[in-house]
């Protein structure tokens, strides 16, 4: 479904990500994890068109994304839940997700996705008419998975959907993203909670100062010595 | 009470509800693509010229004559983004103000060019409207009318619309705005269209009770600065109360002392306005 090669990426003089390979297969859920600085925010901004890669491809069924103009690509079936949420504060929830169907293809399914996004979260349709900042950040959180959720993506690439969240409130997302798992839905993931990403996902991929440095079935990454010394702290 | 100091605070609502028009016309620009198009004043003249050359000089009907104005006024707002604003986007807010400054003086001297720097009237005189002892311009309650219907409409837009919306959205967010499949660039345009509409609502509201000439911008033009600052660049709701206190200030003002000391006075609290509180009444952004 998403084949990412030879993916070079980076700001100004500094190159962030250098000749990165990457695939996702239709209805995995896959796991990017590093340190911070590693460059997983860069690779997922550079998949959903945010950055514009400098070498390689990104390609998405078949098409090389490079050709498809950046807000074009969330009609193709990729939706980015970014790094901190970054929901629109001073809209209503019902708003943010409004905003979520924007594409011209996703707009008349509005009320039916609606309904759907508030089966699936609750405390939205409780919260709908409340303004976004004043919420807490797992209702936050919640907010932009549903915002990214009302294009009915193919692909949904989360960027760390835990940070900055109360131990309980991680627990809940993690949950959610199990669920939206189990809707049918393919996951491109990025966490720094390592331990409990590999529980949820396939396969994982390990990127350290901008290249894949290791990569496999989460059960076996979950059993190699490295990863257990460098992120799981056994 | 005085029947002329009511007289100068009814005159003071409704001179409001104009000046209100035309902030949220700087604001919305401001808030969306953030740059002042100083020359937004200027854009009210052409509006004018249009609705005078229209109906005075080729006897359109002013209900047909309005509506093109603002058309022609939302097609110029349109160009100014494009020509102007669009390629120096990037660049330091100093350059944004010397090139719509530039286009101020432009508009300006092309209008004299084309029309002369007489004083021209339409030659419309609308009835005065005696409300128990009072005396009110009806030409003045139709703009204070029609000015609210606009922003109403505007709201709505702003409230109910995918596009309303995201140009709500985008001054929250800009970068993550493609994201949900938005090309900024066609909001800005948008946006800019909406900006030229106000304006040119605003010139067919004006030109109703002033003469045009080239230099009829100088008169709203800063003042109209003024309350978006007051209410605090970008909100519009800001701007909206702004220009409520600043008419008062010039009507009652100008009642109490004379209507030049008005506008003195109304400089003085942008004055502090800026020392006090520089983001502005309700401003979001420093
Ligand atoms: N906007 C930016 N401008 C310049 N450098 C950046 C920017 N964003 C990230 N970087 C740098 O790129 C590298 C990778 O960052 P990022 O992709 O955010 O890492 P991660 O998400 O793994 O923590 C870091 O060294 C970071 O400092
Ligand atoms: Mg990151």
């Amino acid at each position: 479904m998403l084949e990412v090669a030879g993916l070079e990426a980076g700001y100004g003089g500094f190159r962030a990500l250098h000749d990165i390979a990457l695939t996702v297969e239709a209805g995995e859920a896959v796991a990017v994890v590093g340190p911070n600085g590693a460059g997983k925010t860069t690779l997922m901004r550079a998949i959903s068109g945010l950055l514009a890669p400098r070498a390689g491809r990104v390609v998405f069924e078949g098409t090389d994304l490079a050709a498809v103009p950046p807000h074009r690509i969330v009609e193709r079936g990729i939706a980015h839940v970014p790094e901190n949420r970054r929901l629109f504060p001073r809209l209503t929830v019902e708003e943010n997700l409004k905003m979520g169907a924007f594409s011209p293809a996703a707009r008349p399914h509005f009320a039916e996705r609606l309904e759907w996004v508030y089966s699936l979260f609750p405390r939205m349709r409780e919260r709908r008419a409340q303004v976004a900042g004043t919420m807490s950040g797992g209702e936050q959180q919640m907010c932009a998975i549903g915002r990214a959720l009302m294009s009915k993506p193919k692909l949904l690439l989360m960027d760390e959907p835990s940070a900055g969240l109360a131990p309980v409130i991680v627990d809940q997302v993690f949950d959610l993203v199990r669920r939206i798992r189990q809707e049918g839905f393919t996951v491109l993931i990025v966490e720094q909670n390592v331990r409990q990403v590999l529980e949820l996902v396939d396969r994982a991929y390990v990127l350290e100062v901008g290249t894949i440095r290791k990569s496999g079935t989460a059960a076996a990454l979950k059993s190699d010595p490295a990863i257990r010394e460098a992120y799981l702290g056994i | 009470m005085d029947i002329f100091l009511v007289e100068a605070i009814v005159n003071g609502i409704l001179l409001g509800g104009i000046l209100a028009l035309l902030a949220l016309g700087l604001n919305l620009i401001f808030g969306v693509i953030d740059v002042v198009w100083i020359a937004y004043a200027e854009l009210v003249m052409c509006g004018m010229y249009a609705i005078y050359w229209l109906y005075a000089v080729h006897g359109v009907p002013l209900p047909i004559a309005a509506p093109i104005a603002i058309v022609f006024v939302a097609i110029l707002g349109v160009l100014v983004h494009k020509l102007i604003i669009s390629p120096i986007l990037g660049s330091a807010p100093i350059n944004q103000l010397l090139a719509t400054g530039g286009l101020l003086f432009f508009l300006q001297s092309f209008a004299t060019l084309l029309f002369g720097a007489d004083f021209r009237n339409i030659g419309l005189r609308l009835p005065i409207v005696e409300v128990g002892e009072l005396f009110v311009s009806f030409a003045r309650l139709l703009a204070f009318g029609v000015a609210l219907l606009g922003m109403l409409g505007l709201w709505l837009f702003l409230k109910r619309t995918y596009v309303g919306t995201a140009i709500r959205a985008i001054a929250q967010d800009r970068e993550i705005m493609v994201l949900m499949g938005v090309d900024p660039s066609r909001v800005y345009l948008i946006t800019s269209a909406l900006g030229g509409g106000l304006a040119g609502l605003a010139s067919a509201l004006l030109v109703l009770q002033y003469d045009v000439h080239p230099f009829i911008g100088l008169s709203f033009g800063p003042i109209t600065f003024m309350i978006c600052v007051l209410g605090g660049l970008g909100s519009m709701v800001g701007g909206f109360i702004a220009a409520f206190i600043m008419s008062q200030i010039i009507s009652v003002g100008g009642f109490y002392t004379s209507i030049e000391l008005s506008y003195v006075l109304a400089f003085l609290l942008f004055i502090v306005m800026i020392f006090v509180r520089p983001q502005g009444l309700f401003g979001v952004k420093s």
